[in-house]
């Protein structure tokens, strides 16, 4: 570890300290702690959005991939921006309007019944363990990568500063690290691809046959295949990627920090542009990873490829931007597990003790203490899970918790909005099909049974051919949910009107 | 939990939802909503799948289009243009439904939708 790292990699913790002393003050009821008392602007919110949403998976995944694979890894790119036209066209105003702090309060303004907010609250737990597991786990390896220390050490590290945030800071700190690192972020973004650029005379299509030569898969690199062999299993993952985003809790939370639906529509706009731009430019940390750092390089650092853009910053910046680098990847990963541990601990303070326990009658103050004790339970918890589970595979977990949201909350969303006949059956077998069919299907796939020791979790045959279920386990949410609802004789239409008129308008009447 | 429902439903008394949800205004609302965001919701899917099928089962998008730069890279750049698009086209758009939502609340709700109690 040398000086410039260690004054980097402080500083940005000084920074985001700062931040939550502040944020701590101003967090003074219920509505501050989990929603920053609805009162960030768009942009604010389009940049904590982009800052929740750009995970390490993201920054240094993604870029590896792209060294790793060529066009493949560009995939995850593209599905993870355009699931912000679905979040942007059917789920934000709707969810924004009809919402107080999660996701099981937007459905009980259609169906007050207990069952279904805790089928919420359960398919939000499980979503949230599977992907802070990931990115606790990502973040312990990483650091110890690149600072050389224990991954016990940097599992605790990393868990201790997330729960400081959350616990005293509330939703406003973890907004404002979340949009200090989007910027931070997409600075050290834009700084690589210059440089990257820079050494291809600012000509792209220079870049692309540079690139052809420079990896041993040839011309095979810029062609789609080079991972991805199966169709059925390409377009599986390709529907977990663009249907999970409007499902994931930490993402809809970010909903209710805003006003109004107008303002929750212009901070979508803006993540779209930041985290459209930010996908864009991962191509020319991976083309330039591919190019000046190498395959057997990035390889030897960590084979998932994670190392990728770290590596490329030391060849064409030096040591400054490497330590810059690792300094921001730091940043990006205790901003997303600050968002996640924030929509568990809501899913337990507000949902399962406020409005089942104590029916809805709990004081401000009481929820407060229990807000923070489930965000200090949440963050207890997984950080003793992702210290068992260093061995798991990150790419799996991200894209389960995706498969899980586009299956367990994207159907129930939808038809508590667009459709009138839906009932509380429905809306009970629709999350519960949505989660057990992934799970289950995720469980005897070929991500947890391998024929050759070592590849996946067990040794044996998968019964299910595909890594992520998303192509079945959707349509079985949607399908549950339809099921469920023929199934049932109840049936509100005055509730729906009040529904479809709040949703559509914004009216609110208390 | 029907007892706790209907105390719920006393108090919101006030709005006739339902009322509201016939206005003409409301259905025409509903309409020009559904006309503008159906179509681009299933556009930008077809879109979006059109591409992972294509370079499943075919391979002419590997033809190249500029230099080195295949058919496959445009139309994945396409993607991004697609959603930036798509996005400004629909705030534009969204601007006109909240003029409208605001005229409903103003003359549906606030005026006459209230119930005299």
């Amino acid at each position: 570890m040398d000086a410039t790292v260690v004054i980097l990699f402080l500083s940005i913790v000084l920074l985001t300290l700062v931040i939550t002393y502040f944020a701590a003050k101003r967090t003074q009821t219920t509505g501050d702690f989990y929603t920053a008392g609805g009162g960030l602007t768009g942009w604010q919110n389009g940049l904590a959005i982009a800052g929740d949403y750009l995970s390490a998976a993201s920054f240094l995944g993604i870029a590896g991939a792209i060294a790793l694979h060529g066009f493949d890894g560009f995939f995850y790119s593209i599905g993870f921006l355009i699931a912000y036209l679905v979040v942007l066209l059917l789920v934000a105003e709707p969810l924004r309007n009809l919402g107080k702090y999660t996701l099981a309060d937007m459905i009980n303004a259609r169906f007050d019944a207990k069952k279904i907010r805790g089928v919420a609250a359960l398919s939000t737990i499980t979503i949230v363990l599977f992907y802070m597991i990931a990115q606790l786990v990502g973040a312990g390896a990483l650091i110890q990568l690149l600072f050389g220390i224990d991954y016990w050490i940097a599992v605790l590290i990393v868990g201790i500063m997330m729960t400081i945030y959350v616990l005293f800071g509330g939703m406003i700190a973890t907004s404002w690290v979340q949009i200090t690192k989007a910027v931070l972020l997409m600075a050290g973004m834009v700084i690589i691809s210059f440089l990257v650029l820079l050494k291809f005379n600012f000509n792209i299509s220079t870049m692309f046959t540079e690139v052809k030569s420079a990896t041993g898969h040839g011309a095979d690199f810029l062609k789609p295949g080079l991972k991805y062999t199966d169709p059925l299993g390409t377009i599986s993952l390709m529907i977990a990627l663009v249907l999970g985003t409007s499902g994931l809790p930490h993402i809809l939370m970010r909903f209710f920090t805003v006003k109004d639906a107008k303002t929750a529509r212009s901070s979508v706009i803006t993540a779209t542009w930041t985290i459209g731009v930010f996908y864009i430019l991962t191509l020319f940390l991976g083309f330039g990873a591919a190019a000046f750092v190498g395959e057997r390089n990035i390889l030897a650092a960590n084979p998932g490829g994670n190392m990728a853009a770290p590596l490329l910053a030391e060849v064409i910046g030096g040591d400054i931007l490497f330590a810059f680098i690792s300094a921001v990847a730091f940043a990006t990963i205790l901003a997303v597990v600050a968002g996640l541990v924030l929509s568990g601990a809501s899913a337990f303070a507000h949902d399962l003790y406020g409005q089942i326990l104590k029916r809805g009658e709990a004081t401000d103050k009481q929820q407060m203490l229990a807000a923070r004790y489930a965000a200090l339970s949440v963050s207890v918890f997984s950080i003793l899970l992702a210290l068992f589970a260093q061995t798991l595979n990150v790419a799996f977990l991200v894209s389960l918790a995706f498969c899980i949201a586009a299956s367990a909350n994207l159907p129930v969303i939808l038809y508590t909005v667009y459709w009138k006949r839906f009932n509380t059956t429905g809306a009970i077998t629709a999350m519960l099909c949505g989660l057990a069919s992934a799970l289950i299907l995720v469980s005897i796939s070929p991500s947890v049974f391998s024929p050759n020791e070592g590849e996946a979790l067990f040794v044996g045959n998968p019964l299910f051919p595909l890594d992520n279920p998303a192509l079945i386990s959707v349509p079985l949410g949607f399908l549950g949910g339809y099921i469920g609802t023929i199934l049932s004789k109840e049936h509100d239409a005055t509730r729906y009107a009040e529904v479809k008129v709040k949703a559509n308008t914004g009216y609110r009447d208390s | 939990m029907e007892s706790h429902y209907d105390k719920q439903r006393t108090f919101r008394q006030g709005v006739d939802y339902v009322k509201v949800e016939n206005s003409s205004s409301f259905q025409r609302l509903m309409y020009e909503r559904k006309k503008f965001i159906l179509p681009l919701t299933i556009f930008f899917l077809v879109f979006y799948f059109i591409l992972p099928i294509l370079t499943s089962y075919t391979t002419f998008l590997n033809t190249p289009a500029f230099g080195d730069i295949s058919w496959v890279w445009i139309f994945a750049f396409s993607q991004f243009i697609m959603t930036w698009v798509l996005s400004t086209i629909y705030v534009k758009k969204a601007a006109s439904f909240d003029e409208q939502a605001e005229q409903i609340i103003r003359e549906q709700i606030d005026d006459k939708g209230r119930d005299a109690i």
